[in-house]
Formats: structure tokens, sequence, C-alpha cells
């Protein structure tokens, strides 16, 4: 489903060019969970974007649902990512000037669907937000918005979904039902998760466990 | 589609206040152009309409002999209205005093004049002239000098006239005219009686022509050119009328030119400054859906859609504005207008206007955007902006950059109506552009590297902000910039029009001329006028000459050819040239050089030929011709050939000798006078006339009034335009720095959050915007300065003016400007909740 083979990111700086992610390679079956783990800094979400193809890398290759997404352009990969991707950002990233249906719906709709409404309403009421489908994200809370953004990557049936930080603005127990809600679906319908995360526990439920530093993966194991 | 057109109004939706307020720039761009392109075509309709009066008819065709049948035919089948004039001198009478004097009969037929007036005192005359008995309208300084009054008999050839009335002001005589001899009409009808006309007068003949709407007189003119040459037929038209005018209406055209450049570039700069800012605004999200798996195309059609809407929305707002503007304001100054400027609402600038302001909406959305197309969604949002990354040799970027060029060098082109001055317009332009984009970098890389760390905080701060990620400096130094210099430029060429139609003016220039003063009567005539409290200002010896040979060949002989190359009129005439050591005022040598003076008995005489003259005989330098002065012949060669402006109304002369040659010829003297008013210019007369009969008096003072009016008018036009032009300048400047409110909102509400005092941030805001505003200002007048200079040299070729008061205020003003507006907008934000402005800002 994803294979990762060397790759790595560097961006010019003033003061020369800095290599944020060096050689990094793994490879994920259907179905599959990995958690990506790692101090502040250590290139987790760089890792993350590169293999949903949100970035290009400077070197390596990712194969992702079959496709090498580092040689397609910029739209196909677009197209790749409405067909097979989901993504939950560190920072949410609803569309500001969108209410949080139509956040949910956008990508149905870029691929021209109609009547995906209840579709929509049906995931917003899944993560506990079936009174604020027409409240803008200025009028949510973080976690609220957190919940929007993965009810709008879970709205394709993505193949595979990209986490960053799903929890890390969340309480307890909103946390644990986002958690449970994650792992349902890839339970559910099979879809491969790729999580970055701080939270040891979470990242103990997942089946493989990517541990970056300063840029190379440092280790690469089973949870128990 | 479907998505494109539900996200464009979904987005829309949300943000209608901000997208509001974005729209107010837009709206003001395009208000602006169309505003002052319908003002412009008021004003150039005025002013037109001023020349026609001049005129009197749409064509003018004259001819040395009778129009002949085919001429008239021609004319006949252009279906407009002719009417026919004769011209020739002859000898009026006044049998109640046995006076006999040289006079220009105008024998008149037909309804000219179409445009002005012929204005009599009493009213009427001409409306007289057309009744069944003989009558005739006289020079008023004839009837002064003769005491004469309506209804008095003259008798030209055979006919007695009745006077009817004293001429005051005819359309269509050109200044110079009226002082050959005093004029005096009569009807065409009246005149096989006189015996006068017939073959060998030495008349001028002109049909006097209204062409249908459409018709264009300068096409008619070539065409009649090509078809009808062996009539040796002259033409003027208004268009030449104007231009013999001097130069102050075509000065107006052109600065009228400048003025719709200038006002589309500053729509231009309002609407390109919202468009761009709200678009960047708009990156993120165009982020967040390429992530979500849309397309480059169908995230921007989004942006596209919106801005196209944008500039519709504004090009409708703008264009109402635009006309209420134009309505409104003559509304408020009636009474102070000198000029009768119809105001009319011109469509072709309103629809110029709107297309332009939908075309700039459309271009500007896609230059930001296209930047997004080649960065990684990861990358733009991460820094929230799309910069200089990556996008430096996107072809398309380089395309639209290409199209806008090349629209601003079409548009500058057509509105010039000549390809190097309009090229020169656009480079300008460019050159302007590229020098503060320059300066826009250099600043912010200069901001990076040499803040000295010991500067106030808030002071440090406020240049900090000109490097920062999401600065403004490149923008707002472009559009000030840009903006100071289009609407100084403008300013500084008003100021050098204006000081040349005051130097052209005829403001204490002569308007009284004493002719026929005998060579032992001019000092005596001085003391008398000056008695008489007007002093004689100029006056010229005058000596009377006919053509003996050109070229070695004689007048008689060349008259025989069968294909004159040469006028006969300027061949048979009589010349009246005078001799004078240097060039009067109104001249200036073209080709070769002015000779002052020469000993007697050396050779041919150098003289000094006006220009056309030389023309129409085919001389040039060095080219002998001899001169019959009254019985004695002068061997002369063509020494100078100079430009005159007849239109001064100062004595010119088709020939001047040097001093030294003509002295013992018979000749007699002309004094020009400026006579205050009416009175003191009826009290000389009295005075110079009782005293020497023999003299005639030409009173211009009328002409010189109409002249003077044009001026005045053309004056006024330049004025209106340049301060309406640059006050539109100003609010639009204004709103392209209010467009920034939103850059800088975050960092401002997160520095309030942490405890930034109000003041603080009104000094860190005064800081940016002061230098970014002075450094604007400075550049832009440097700009306006050359631009003043290359316009002044290559388009109104006048010295230009350098009011360097005007260049300080205007530095002073764009600072302030700039300081205000930012002060304005930061205020907005500093009293808005810190958390509601955070949370909309994520
Ligand atoms: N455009 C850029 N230019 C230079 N360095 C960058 C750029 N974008 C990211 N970096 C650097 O890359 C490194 C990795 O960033 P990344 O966001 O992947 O870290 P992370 O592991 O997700 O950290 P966190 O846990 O804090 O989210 C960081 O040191 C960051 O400074
Ligand atoms: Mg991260």
């Amino acid at each position: 489903m994803l294979r990762v083979t060397r790759l790595t990111k560097t961006y010019p700086t003033a003061a020369g060019p800095l290599t944020v992610l060096h050689e990094a390679s793994f490879e994920l079956g259907p179905g599959a969970s990995m958690a990506i783990v790692g101090p502040s800094g250590s290139g987790k979400t760089t890792l993350l974007g590169l293999c949903a193809g949100l970035d290009r890398a400077t070197a390596g290759s990712v194969e992702l649902a079959g496709e090498r997404i580092d040689s397609l352009d910029e739209d196909a990969r677009a197209r790749v990512r409405n067909a097979s991707v989901g993504f939950v950002f560190q920072n949410f990233q609803l569309i500001p000037t969108l209410t949080a249906l139509e956040n949910v719906l956008v990508p149905l709709e870029l691929r021209g669907e109609r009547g995906c409404e209840p579709a929509g309403r049906a995931l917003l009421e899944r993560v506990g937000l079936a009174a604020r489908f027409d409240h803008y994200p200025v009028q949510l809370s973080g976690g609220e918005q957190q919940r929007v953004a993965l009810a709008r990557a879970f709205i394709n049936s993505p193949k595979i979904l990209f986490c960053d930080e799903p929890t890390g603005n969340l309480d307890g127990d909103t946390s644990d039902s986002m958690v449970e809600l994650i792992f349902g679906l890839n339970r559910e319908r099979g879809t491969t998760l790729v999580m970055v995360t701080h939270n040891f526990e979470l990242a103990g439920r997942c089946q493989r466990i990517l541990r970056l530093k300063g840029g190379t993966v440092v280790s690469d194991e089973r949870a128990a | 589609m479907r998505f494109t057109l539900l996200m464009a109004w979904r987005d829309s939706r949300a943000s209608r206040r901000r997208l509001a307020l974005y729209s107010l720039s837009v709206v003001l761009g395009i208000a602006a152009l169309v505003s002052i392109g319908s003002f412009s075509a008021n004003v150039r309709q005025a002013i037109d309409q001023e020349a026609k009066g001049l005129l009197g008819a749409d064509l003018f065709v004259t001819s040395p002999a009778p129009l002949a049948p085919p001429v008239l035919e021609y004319l006949k089948g252009l279906g407009g209205d002719i009417s026919r004039e004769e011209t020739f001198s002859s000898m009026l009478a006044i049998p109640s005093q046995s006076h006999v004097r040289l006079v220009q009969v105008h024998a008149v037929e037909g309804a000219f004049p179409y445009y002005g007036k012929f204005q009599t005192e009493p009213a009427g005359g001409l409306e007289a002239l057309r009744g069944s008995s003989p009558t005739v309208v006289l020079e008023p300084t004839l009837l002064a000098q003769y005491g004469l009054r309506t209804g008095d008999a003259v008798k030209l050839g055979r006919t007695l006239f009745t006077v009817a009335a004293a001429l005051k002001k005819v359309p269509g005589e050109s200044p110079g005219v009226a002082m050959m001899a005093p004029r005096a009409y009569i009807s065409m009808g009246e005149l096989a009686g006189t015996g006068l006309s017939g073959p060998g007068a030495l008349a001028r003949y002109r049909a006097m022509v209204r062409l249908p709407a459409g018709r264009d007189a300068d096409v008619v003119v070539r065409e009649m050119k090509d078809r009808l040459p062996q009539f040796r037929l002259s033409f003027e038209t208004v268009g030449e009328r104007k231009r013999s005018l001097g130069q102050a209406v075509s000065h107006l055209d052109g600065f009228l030119s400048l003025v719709g450049f200038v006002a589309l570039i500053l729509g231009g700069i309002g609407v390109a400054s919202s468009l761009h800012a709200y678009i960047r605004g708009k990156i993120a999200t165009v982020a967040i859906l390429r992530c979500l798996g849309a397309s480059a195309r169908q995230s921007f059609s989004v942006y596209l859609l919106q801005g196209f809407a944008l500039g519709i929305a504004g090009a409708v707002a703008g264009g109402a504005l635009g006309v209420a503007v134009q309505l409104a304001l003559p509304a408020l100054f009636k009474g102070l207008l000198p000029v009768d400027v119809d105001f009319f609402v011109s469509w072709p600038a309103l629809a110029r206007g709107t297309g332009a302001g939908v075309v700039i909406c459309l271009l500007f959305s896609l230059l930001p955007l296209l930047a997004v197309r080649r960065i990684p969604p990861l990358a733009a949002l991460r820094s929230a902006v799309a910069d200089r990354a990556a996008v430096a040799a996107d072809p398309w970027r380089l395309a639209i950059a290409g199209m806008i060029a090349a629209s601003v060098a079409g548009f500058a082109v057509w509105q010039t109506g000549q390809l190097s001055v309009g090229l020169g317009f656009a480079a300008m332009l460019g050159l302007g552009f590229l020098s503060l984009a320059g300066l826009g970098y250099l600043v912010s890389w200069a901001a990076r590297r040499f803040i000295p760390r010991r500067l106030p905080y808030v002071v440090r701060q406020g240049f900090e902000n000109l490097h920062r990620p999401n600065n403004r400096t490149v923008l707002l130094l472009v559009s000030l910039g840009l903006g100071t210099f289009l609407v100084l430029t403008l300013f500084l060429a008003r100021t050098t029009l204006l000081r040349e139609i005051e130097g052209a003016g005829t403001l204490g220039r002569p308007n009284l001329i004493f002719f026929d003063i005998q060579d032992d009567q001019i000092a005596d005539l001085r003391t008398a006028a000056a008695e008489a409290g007007t002093p004689v200002v100029e006056s010229a010896p005058i000596v009377t000459m006919r053509i003996a040979s050109v070229k070695g060949r004689s007048v008689d002989d060349l008259m025989k050819d069968k294909d004159p190359k040469v006028a006969a009129w300027a061949l048979r005439r009589e010349y009246r040239s005078t001799f004078r050591g240097s060039l009067s005022q109104t001249e200036k040598v073209v080709e070769g050089r002015f000779t002052g003076a020469v000993a007697p008995g050396g050779g041919p005489v150098p003289i000094s030929l006006e220009e056309g003259l030389a023309r129409d005989m085919q001389l040039h330098l060095g080219d002998p011709v001899d001169w019959d002065v009254q019985g004695v012949v002068v061997h002369s060669r063509v020494g100078s050939i100079r430009t005159v402006e007849w239109r001064r109304l100062e004595p010119n002369f088709f020939v001047v000798f040097p001093d030294g040659v003509l002295e013992g010829a018979p000749k007699t003297y002309l004094a020009a006078l400026h006579a205050g008013s009416a009175d003191q210019s009826g009290r000389v007369q009295r005075a110079v006339v009782d005293r020497f009969p023999n003299v005639t008096a030409i009173d211009l003072a009328l002409v010189v009034e109409t002249l003077d009016g044009i001026f005045s008018k053309v004056a006024f036009a330049i004025q209106f335009m340049a301060l309406f032009t640059v006050a539109t300048g100003l609010i639009v400047l204004a709103g392209a720095v209010l467009m920034g409110r939103h850059q800088r909102i975050r960092e401002t509400v997160l520095l309030r959050t942490l405890g930034a005092t109000r003041r603080q941030l009104a000094a860190i805001q005064l800081v940016e915007y002061a230098v970014l505003g002075f450094q604007a200002a400075v550049v832009g007048s440097v700009f306006a300065v050359g631009g003043n200079l290359l316009l002044a040299h290559f388009v109104f070729h006048v010295a230009a003016a350098a009011p360097f008061g005007q260049v300080a205020a205007a530095i002073a003003i764009v600072s302030a400007l700039s300081v205000l507006t930012g002060w304005a907008a930061g205020r907005g934000v500093v009293d808005h909740p810190p958390l509601e402005v955070l949370r909309q800002e994520t």
C-alpha cells in the first residue's frame, strides 16, 4: 500500500542546505497501522507530508496505492490524494470560509459528486458534531475542529489515512473517542493508517512504531 | 464546474465584509477610470466646439480663381451645406466726406457661419446683409475714424450701400487677415452691380462647407487634393485651425491623453492591489483544497471566478460611482466654471473603464494564483504565503506579466495616438516599476542586515516588519511609488503647460494697430499716442515690393508655365516687407542664419523668409530672388528661413531684410499699441486719426479677446483635469494602503496579547509606513521630474517647469498619506478583542 525508499528532504536555508529527513525507508501493507514518533522537529510532519504527496522529496521514492507518486506532476498527485488518501493535519487546516458540513463535503464535491450531504452528516454525527453542521471553523473549539478534519479525512473512504498528531489538542475523553474512531475505521474498512503522535499509549495501539531523530530513522519496531 | 461555482459562492458568503473592503478599492479604481475618462471627453468636446466656432464651418476650400464647376459639384456631392465668399481689395468712398479708403471687401452668400456667431453692433448685421437693399457691415475703426453711423451711405464701385452695423466678431477670419485692411461685408447678390468683380480682379474665392455628420474633413481634403489637383485649391479645417491657434490646444489633447493613461494605471493600481491582497489571503485555502485532491485548475478557477465576479461587481458599482461623481461635480461647481462644458456621460469612457477594470481583476487574480500551482501544498500551508520560491521561471506567470506589459503599452499607444510617445509612456512606467520593485527588495534586504540593535524596540519592530514574511514592502513601494510618479508627473506637466499658455497669452500684447504712417509722421504719432495715454509698443517700417525674378527666371516667364509649381499669388502679390537688426520674439530661425545688417553694395542681400512662403515658392537657402522695390531692383538671396507665430498678433512679415539696404526706399510705418480698455482704445484712435487722417486703425481687441478666451479655457481644462486626477489618485492610493490591513493583523494582535500598548503598536506601524511612504514618494518624485522633462521635450516641445516646491509638497503629502492610512488601517485591528481576531485567522 505504501512503500518508501531512501526518502530524503533538504531545505535550502540562509545558512546552507538543511537536511530534515535523511534516507527514510519502510513499507506498509493494506490495513496495516504505523505510528511515527520522535522529538519535536525530528521530521515527522515532513515525512508524513512526503508520503501523502503533499510535498516533493529531494531524493528517494514513494509508492502509494500502487503509484509512484514522486514522479507524478502536482495535478496527478492531487487525483491520487482525492481518490485514496485522507489527511488530518497537526493544525486542522479547515477552510475558514466554509461551514463544518461544507468542509467535510469538499473532497466529494471536488469529484463532482452530488447528493453527498447525507454521508457528510452521518460522518459528522459519528464524530459527535450533529448539532454543529452549519457552524464556521471560528465558531468551533480546537477539538471540534479536529473532529471535523477527521470526518473530512474519512468522507472519501480513503485507502490510507495520514494523521498528524490527531489528539494533540484534545482532552482525555475527546481524545479517546477520536482514537476509537480512527482505529474503528481502520478495522471496519481496512484503511491503512499512518499516524504521528507523541502519545506512547496511542503509538502502542499501532502494529508498528517508526522512531525518528534528527531526520533519521533510528528504529522501526513491531508494537508489543 | 459545479464545484467551482459552489465553492466560489460559499467561500464568498462567509467573508462578505472583507470582500466589501476589497471591492471598495476595485470600485474606487474603476470609478476613477470612468469619471476621469468621461470628464476628459467632456472637456475635449467643449474645446472642439470652441475650435469649430473659430472656423464657423467644417471646411474652407479656397481658390485663386472662381470655384470651378467640378469643385462645386464635388462639394455638393458631399451632401452638406455650402456657403460662398469672394474677397478682394477695393476702394470705399464716403460720399458725404469725399474720402476714399482701401478696404477688404467680403461678398458673402449662404447660411455661414454654421458654428459660432457672426456678431455685429448693433446685432442683426448679417440678417441685414441678406435683405433686399444694398447694405454693408463695416470695420468699427472705419466708423469711428469717419464718424459714420448705421444708416449712413458709403459707396463701393458703382453701388451705394447703407451701413447696417459695425463688425464685432466673424468666425473663420484668421487674426492675420484683419491686419491687412479694414473689412467691409456685403451680400454676394450686390456684387455684380458694383462692377468690382470679374476677371482680372485679384480676388480670393472660398466655399465654407458644413459636412454631414460622420464625414471627416481631413478625409475630404485628401480626396479633393487627389481628384482636383489642377484647381490649386487650398483648404482649412477645424483641426488645422486648432493647430494654427498655436500649441495650446494640441497641448490640451496631449495632456488629456496623459490623463487617460494615468487614470488607467491608477485604476489598475487600485484594482490590482486589492485583488492581490485578497487572493494572497486565500492561498492557504487553495493549499488545503490541493491537499484534499483538488486539481490546480479546480482550485484556482474558484478564485478566478471570485476575482471575475469582484471585477464585474466593481465595474458596475465603480461605473455607477464614476458617473455619479461626474454628474454631481459640475452641479457643485456650477457658476464657478468659466467654461461652458456640456457635462454628459461618455459611454466609450464608461465602457473602457469598466472593461479595463474586469480585465485587470482577472489578470491580477491570476498572478498570485499561478504561484500556488507550482508550490507543494504543504509548503504553501507552512508558510501561508507562496512567495518567490520556485516561480521565477514559470512560463505562465511570464506570459501573464507579458500580457500586462503589452496591454499597458497597447493602451498607451492607443491613448496617445502615437506609437513612439505611447511606447515611451509605457517604457517609462516599466522602468519606474522595475526600479521601485528593485528598491523594495533592496529595502527588505537592508532591513534584514542593517537594523542597529540599539534602536528602541518599537522602531526596530517597525523596521523589521519591512523584511518579515508576509511583508508588503515591495507591493506598497510599487503602488505608492508608481502612483506618486504618475500623479506628480501629471501635476508637473500641468505646471509646465500653464506657464507656457500664460506666456503665449495676449495679456499686455498689442491689440490696436496703426497702418500707413508716413515716414515723417512716425515720431509725431508716437508722441500723440503717448499723450493719449497709450504709448506705441512696437513699430516697424514697411517697404512694399514685388518679385522681379526667382532663381534667374522672371515672374512673367514663370507665369507662362503650363504646370506652375509656384503659387501664382505668391509671385504676383505685393509684399509688405520690413527690415530690422534682429529677430522678434515670435520668430525662430529653422534654417540658415539670420543676418541683421549688411554694408551697402556688398552683393546679394541675405533675406529671411517665412517657412510657409519658402515652401510655396519652392525656395531654399542660397536661392537668388530679385525684388522690384518701387522701380529699383534689389538682388537678394535666401539667407535664412524662419517660423513665425502668427497668432501672437504682433507685426509679423513674410520677408525680413537686414538693416542697411532699404533705408532709402519709400516706406510707411506700422505701429502697435496695447489699449487697456475699449474707452482707451477709442481715445487714442481719435487722437491719432484726427491728426493723421491718412492713417488706418485696426482694432484687434476682439480677436485678442477670443484668443485669450480659448487660452483661458484650455488652461482651465488642464487645471481641472489635473486637480481631479490628483484627488482621485490620492483616494485610490489610500485604498491601496488600506488593503494591507489584514496582512499584519495577526502579528499586531499577538503583540497586543503579549501586552503591547496601543501607542506601541501605533509607533511600530508609524515607522513601517513612514519608511515606505517616504521612499516611495522620493523615488516616485524623481521619476516624475524625469517624466515631466521628457514629456516637455518630446511631447509638448516646450521648456519644462521644475517647481521644486511642488515636488517637496508631493513628497510630504504622500508620506503623510501613507502614515495616516496605515494608522487608520491599524486602528480597526487594535480595537478588536485579540481572541476573535486570532481565531479568525487560523
Ligand atoms: N521550509 C522550511 N525551511 C527550512 N526548514 C524547515 C522548513 N520546513 C520545516 N523545516 C524544518 O524541518 C524540521 C522538521 O520539521 P517537521 O515539521 O517535520 O518536524 P516535526 O517532527 O513534525 O515536529 P513537531 O513535533 O514539532 O511537529 C524542523 O526542524 C523544521 O525547522
Ligand atoms: Mg509536526
